[in-house]
């Protein structure tokens, strides 16, 4: 009986992460049709999508895998030109814009995957402060990478060189990544269903993996990698799965951001834009998926909610998220919390 | 049942700071906008732009903000039929931010827009400019990308590869220099936009470049190995297709290797002297090629200048220049299409579309500037050199 409970909670948590997700489309998708929501919103409705991906993924990696990874931004970078690159050579085939944004997802996906997984098997036999540096540095140097990568497409396929332009397109041919002009004519064709069908995904591949025999024994090494590999765990071998998993999706939502702009660079990809991911995760609480995703959708939409404040608009910012951080950590305010919803408290002892 | 209420409420606010933010913004629009800083009387067009106010590159945006305030503020001054409403917005120097700003423009109802300040931005809100069928003319958002292949989207500043051309071609007709160094940023759009065009122009007209080394991102603040490699080749004038950040370190450290070649920038390089915490004097005999002249004898540019030292304090560079010229084209296209206030964006477009393609405009940055069907601009590019802490004109 009593673990007939145990075993539906965790269920229920995650089907409430569903309804939260598929709640808001709807109210939404009604607000756009009624009319009655303003363009700032519309226009970052797929963004926060794409944010709400990498603040899972990233949350898989950090929360459920227990590893800091400081470059994750990087695998947004690999999938968003990546994906792009096929999206742009497919569409004089394909026509249709939802096809044309899932190949590239798909595909974005799969090279970030393949990029995680290279990456992983060197970088997850490190430990803590090494393992934050490596990614950094990764991520730099993915962005290093692309500054200097040249892809055209003409009527004989792909050409690709660095450092300098020795594509020589032919004459109906176009540039797809410029070096630093980064993505030029990216075909614009993300639509916020399509992102939240990509949120939904991603939550079902995560609760899957997570509630799988490999989530427990993922969970395991996080939780203590000595006692995990005398029960006979191999360790990087689901640190591995772990943190490819994640790549991927980070891949996929990196395909999503760019397919909403016209133009991208890869410095968009740095190392600010891994912190901002890293912070809507611990926001939002490590392991946490509901929360990654509140934050990420909440910490995307206040810059432009605190337009208002004109220049001191990032101060505001910042003073806001500080609050929210001390807020969420003080005692006195749970226990305000505690009396205005009932009940509250017992259950966060449940959770832990 | 207890945390499934309490996973509920969660819900609830989680919808509810949705709903929150988006009527935070309409009712924020709807009323008045906090950036608007001059409201005209009666029905006004409603011009906006967005630009870098903030961040590495606010010199830029604050700078256009300003010029074109001033052209709307005399507009708005004579009393005319055709009044200005104006509204500028942060974009951080970045695309997705530049999307943002452009949208929360809209909201605000605007009838035409100045694009925005900085290249890259620019290119994705021209992309919006395009779909929402509001015209846009950009004061200085000078890469190819933002106009091509946009019919109401326009240029007011030269072209990137006008720049590089034009540099070249100026070098070598004043003969400024025999044996040439570029240092050129290799991850930005408008310093490799320069770099290529100013390269093939300068093998075209035989100039001998001797050093070409680049800098990116990240590490823009060490100039040591460039330098050296720009001096110990001989190299007597240094062409610097850069913003003017990395170019006053440049320009300092240069000083302290004793190296005091002729230095020779483009437009990005005004600004230079109203950085904060740049010793001007490091900038003596800088050449740089911008059709604006602060310094110009014509009773425009000086009482532009003068309004504007009065209200901000600094002289201004072409990027305040560029965007006053903007608000008077529009000015003089809306007269002679008798544009009313109460038109729709997108029948302004069309009206803006065939004014822009037949009118001569003369303003601060050129005269008989015209513009053809892509929205490119045609005008002649002044050489100016800084002297005692100065722009003056190099003829």
């Amino acid at each position: 009986m009593k673990k007939r409970i145990r075993w539906n909670k965790t269920t229920r948590n995650n089907y409430i992460t569903y309804a939260v997700v598929i709640l808001a489309f709807v109210v939404m998708q009604a607000m756009v049709s009624a009319g009655s929501i303003s363009s700032t919103l519309k226009g970052m409705l797929v963004p926060i999508c794409a944010y709400v991906v990498m603040a899972i993924s990233l949350n898989l990696t950090v929360g459920i895998l227990g590893e800091l990874s400081l470059g994750h931004a990087g695998f947004m970078s690999v999938g968003a030109f990546t994906g792009v690159t096929a999206a742009v050579a497919l569409s004089n085939h394909v026509s249709s814009g939802p096809v044309l944004l899932i190949v590239g997802m798909v595909v974005g996906a799969l090279f970030a995957a393949l990029i995680g997984f290279l990456i992983g098997i060197p970088v997850l036999r490190l430990k803590g402060d090494y393992l934050a540096i490596v990614t950094l540095a990764f991520g730099e140097i993915i962005k290093g990478i692309f500054n200097n990568l040249y892809v055209g497409l003409d009527s004989s396929g792909l050409h690709m060189s660095l450092l300098s332009d020795k594509t020589n397109l032919d004459e109906a041919g176009q540039m797809v990544i410029g070096g630093p002009m980064g993505l030029e004519t990216i075909p614009k064709v993300a639509t916020f269903p399509i992102g939240v069908l990509l949120v939904l995904v991603s939550l079902v591949i995560i609760f899957h993996l997570v509630g799988s025999r490999a989530g427990r024994a993922i969970m395991a090494v996080r939780d203590n990698r000595i006692a995990a590999e005398s029960i006979g765990i191999n360790v990087t071998k689901y640190k591995l799965m772990a943190f490819t998993v994640s790549a991927a999706l980070a891949g996929a939502a990196g395909t999503l951001f760019a397919m909403n702009y016209s133009t991208l660079v890869a410095n968009k990809f740095d190392f600010n834009t891994s912190i901002l991911i890293l912070v809507f995760v611990v926001l939002g609480g490590l392991g946490n998926m509901l929360g990654s995703i509140i934050a990420a959708t909440a910490l995307t939409i206040l810059p432009e909610a605190l337009r208002q404040f004109s220049d001191y608009r990032m101060l505001v910012y910042a003073i806001v998220l500080i609050l929210v951080m001390l807020a969420t950590n003080n005692d006195t305010f749970k226990a305000f919390l505690a009396r205005l919803i009932p009940g509250r408290k017992k259950n966060e002892k449940e959770v832990v | 049942m207890k945390k499934k209420l309490l996973s509920l409420a969660l819900a609830g606010v989680m919808v509810l700071g949705l709903c929150a933010c988006g009527g935070e913004t309409t009712d924020e629009t709807s009323t008045e906008g906090t950036e608007t800083t001059s409201t005209a009387q009666g029905a006004a067009f409603k011009i906006g732009g967005t630009g870098p106010l903030t961040g590495s590159a606010a010199i830029y945006g604050i700078a256009a903000k300003n010029g074109a305030q001033i052209a709307v503020d005399e507009i708005n001054a004579l009393g005319g039929d055709i009044q200005f409403e104006l509204r500028y917005e942060d974009d951080v120097h970045d695309a997705e931010k530049a999307v943002n700003a452009y949208n929360t423009l809209k909201d605000w109802g605007m009838q035409l827009s100045l694009g925005s300040v900085t290249s890259k931005p620019a290119e994705a809100t021209s992309v919006e400019n395009y779909s929402d069928r509001i015209f846009a003319l950009t004061p200085s958002a000078s890469s190819v990308a933002t106009i091509e292949g946009k019919d109401n989207v326009f240029q007011m500043c030269f072209a990137d590869p006008n720049q590089g051309a034009a540099s070249a071609q100026y070098i070598s007709e004043k003969q400024l220099g025999t044996k040439i160094a570029v240092i050129w940023k290799n991850d930005d759009v408008y310093s490799k936009g320069i770099h290529e065009t100013f390269l093939e122009k300068a093998e075209e007209l035989g100039l001998e470049v001797v050093s070409d080394t680049t800098f990116a991102d990240g590490n823009d603040t060490d100039f040591s190995v460039q330098l050296s490699d720009a001096q110990s080749k001989g190299a007597d004038l240094v062409f610097l297709p850069m913003y003017y950040q990395p170019a006053s370190l440049i320009l300092a450290q240069a000083k302290n290797m004793n190296y005091s070649p002729k230095w020779f920038g483009v437009d990005g390089m005004d600004g230079i002297l109203t950085m904060e915490g740049f010793d001007a004097t490091l900038a003596e005999g800088v050449m740089l090629l911008t059709p604006f002249n602060a310094d110009a004898e014509d009773e425009k540019t000086q009482n532009f200048v003068k309004t504007y030292q009065e209200k901000f304090g600094e002289v201004p560079n072409q990027f305040a220049a560029d965007a006053y010229d903007c608000v008077y084209a529009y000015y003089e296209a809306l007269t002679n299409a008798k544009a009313t206030p109460d038109m729709d964006a997108s029948t302004l477009c069309d009206l803006m579309i065939q004014q822009f393609t037949s009118m001569t405009f003369s303003g601060l940055t050129g005269t008989e500037v015209t513009w053809d069907a892509t929205g490119a601009v045609s005008k002649d590019p002044k050489g100016m050199v800084i002297e005692n802490g100065a722009y003056v004109g190099l003829d």
